[in-house]
């Protein structure tokens, strides 16, 4: 019996969290998973076996670099076999054109490859690898020589905002037929390098300004998927279309989440794909019912007409700013802890960048996961 | 680079299919047509989805709203807007091609 709850969507398989990049906002935990603790293939295959029956139509195969793992075709195969719509979330600095083959004759559909700026200094800055950026160009031109759709995926933030608009001519370029342009959302590793990364209201209105035209410029031709930053948000974005209603994310080492950030909430125990089938945990575990549907939600959400519309925002945003995730999203202008988010925001904006803190195995230095509840000095 | 794409507009005349690796199914778990496309998901209403059975990439737009017409004994000047406007959208979205 699944009463009213709908299938799941989509599945985020994230297959490693092995990566040869360092960036410094990095959605991956601060405590990285290690190779040995990596589901093995026969249990993906289950996995993705698992996923097709419940009802799972797209799968995005992340990580980490998802192309770290060798058995990556053997996966996508296996999902086009059970009828998974297969997208390669990748930085693209593993593929070559002998992988990039092996890949679309298993059925790969589409690849979303990310990029840390439009110009190499910047960009092999933010990756913490030199060479990166020149040989993402080189792997996007393979991607469209294979027939596949290429998204270009664009983190942004206060150190290449202002070039946006070369961002933009790049994936017009590369002949991209979507371009994300992402602010970089403050969990894990961002968190710890808010200040760093944290663009000012002038930087934003003047990238929204250029959104908005390039939107009209290029209808029909580039979509542009943008979202205000939470930051500078008045209503907060609904995480991953509400907690339990469309994704599933699966961690390298089985743990099955409702967002990928999950892991940093505690008091919870969150199901593992080695122990408990997919249907059982989407229908039926205390992780996936805690935050499902509207419930559970205060005030003001609980009354709020716009509940079924945000789902009340991000759980993990709510823990990681007030220490409680059950509180309403501080991104939403009506929640009572808005005025910390605006404190936070105010204190980083005018704070100088400071040096990024990168991502490794291993964890971030105390210093940089610190107190996250008292503004920056 | 050269030969900068260019937005489709759809008119009577063009003939659609969908774009390479987008995928027009039935799904058994929910009993309806679903569109599947790169980073993207689409959940047709049935009204919708009659008119993707024609997208085939032969038939041209005027043809489908005709067969649609005729079928549905409906008056084709009411249902030729919202035919062109519903596949224009689907091509803005890069979901269907020339
Ligand atoms: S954000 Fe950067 S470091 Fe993290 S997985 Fe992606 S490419 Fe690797
Ligand atoms: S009060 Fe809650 S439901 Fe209403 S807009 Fe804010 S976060 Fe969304």
């Amino acid at each position: 019996m699944s009463g009213d709850i709908s299938p799941p969507l989509a599945l985020l398989a994230e297959l490693t969290h092995r990566c040869p990049l360092r960036c410094p906002y990095c959605s991956n935990p601060l405590e990285l998973e290690r190779a040995g603790a990596e589901l093995d293939q026969a249990s993906w295959q289950r996995v993705l076996s698992e996923a097709a029956a419940l009802g799972v139509l797209q799968v995005h195969f992340s990580g980490g670099e998802p192309l770290v793992r060798r058995d990556l075709a053997s996966l996508v195969r296996h999902a086009g076999s059970v009828g998974l719509y297969s997208n390669l979330i990748t930085s693209g600095v593993l593929l070559d054109r002998a992988r990039l083959a092996e890949l679309v004759e298993a059925g790969l559909e589409h690849v979303q490859l990310s990029f840390q700026d439009a110009e190499s200094a910047g960009a092999d800055r933010v990756a913490g690898l030199a060479g990166a950026h020149d040989k993402k160009l080189s792997v996007a031109a393979l991607v469209r020589e294979a027939g596949l759709p290429l998204t270009v995926n664009a983190v942004m933030h206060r150190q290449n905002l202002e070039r946006l608009p070369e961002m933009i001519d790049l994936a017009l370029r590369l002949g991209a037929g979507r371009l994300e342009v992402a602010h970089v959302q403050y969990y894990g590793w961002a968190l710890a390098n808010r200040r760093a990364l944290l663009p000012t209201e002038a930087q934003l209105e003047r990238a929204t300004a250029i959104v908005a035209e390039a939107r009209l410029r290029l209808k029909g031709v580039l979509t542009i998927d943008y979202v205000v930053p939470d930051y500078y948000a008045r209503r907060p974005k609904a995480c991953m279309g509400g907690w339990g209603r469309q994704f599933l994310n699966i961690s390298p080492a089985g743990k099955v989440l409702p967002c990928h950030a999950a892991e940093s909430l505690p008091g919870f125990e969150f199901p593992s794909v080695r122990s408990t089938s997919l249907a059982e945990i989407w229908y039926r575990s205390d992780a996936f019912s805690r935050f499902r549907g509207t419930d559970w939600m205060p005030e003001p959400c609980h009354s709020c007409d716009k509940r079924e519309i945000d789902w009340g925002g991000c759980r993990c945003q709510a823990f990681a700013l007030t220490g409680d995730a059950a509180r309403t999203d501080p991104a939403c202008a009506l929640a009572p802890d808005r005025a910390l988010l605006d404190r936070l925001r105010e204190a980083d904006a005018a704070a100088p960048a400071g040096d990024f803190v990168y991502r490794q195995i291993g964890g971030a230095p105390a210093a940089a996961s610190g107190p996250i509840l008292a503004p920056s000095p | 680079m050269n030969g900068a794409p260019q937005r489709l507009l759809v008119t009577g005349s063009s003939r659609l299919r969908f774009a390479p690796h987008v995928k027009f199914r039935h799904d058994e778990t929910r009993g309806r047509w679903v569109v599947l496309a790169p980073e993207r998901l689409l959940l047709p209403d049935d009204q919708a989805v009659e008119i993707l059975k024609l997208v085939d990439g032969a038939l041209s737009v005027d043809a489908v709203i005709d067969d649609l017409a005729r079928r549905f004994e409906a008056p084709r000047e009411l249902i030729a807007g919202d035919v062109v406007a519903m596949l224009q959208d689907l091509a803005d979205k890069g979901v269907l091609a020339p």
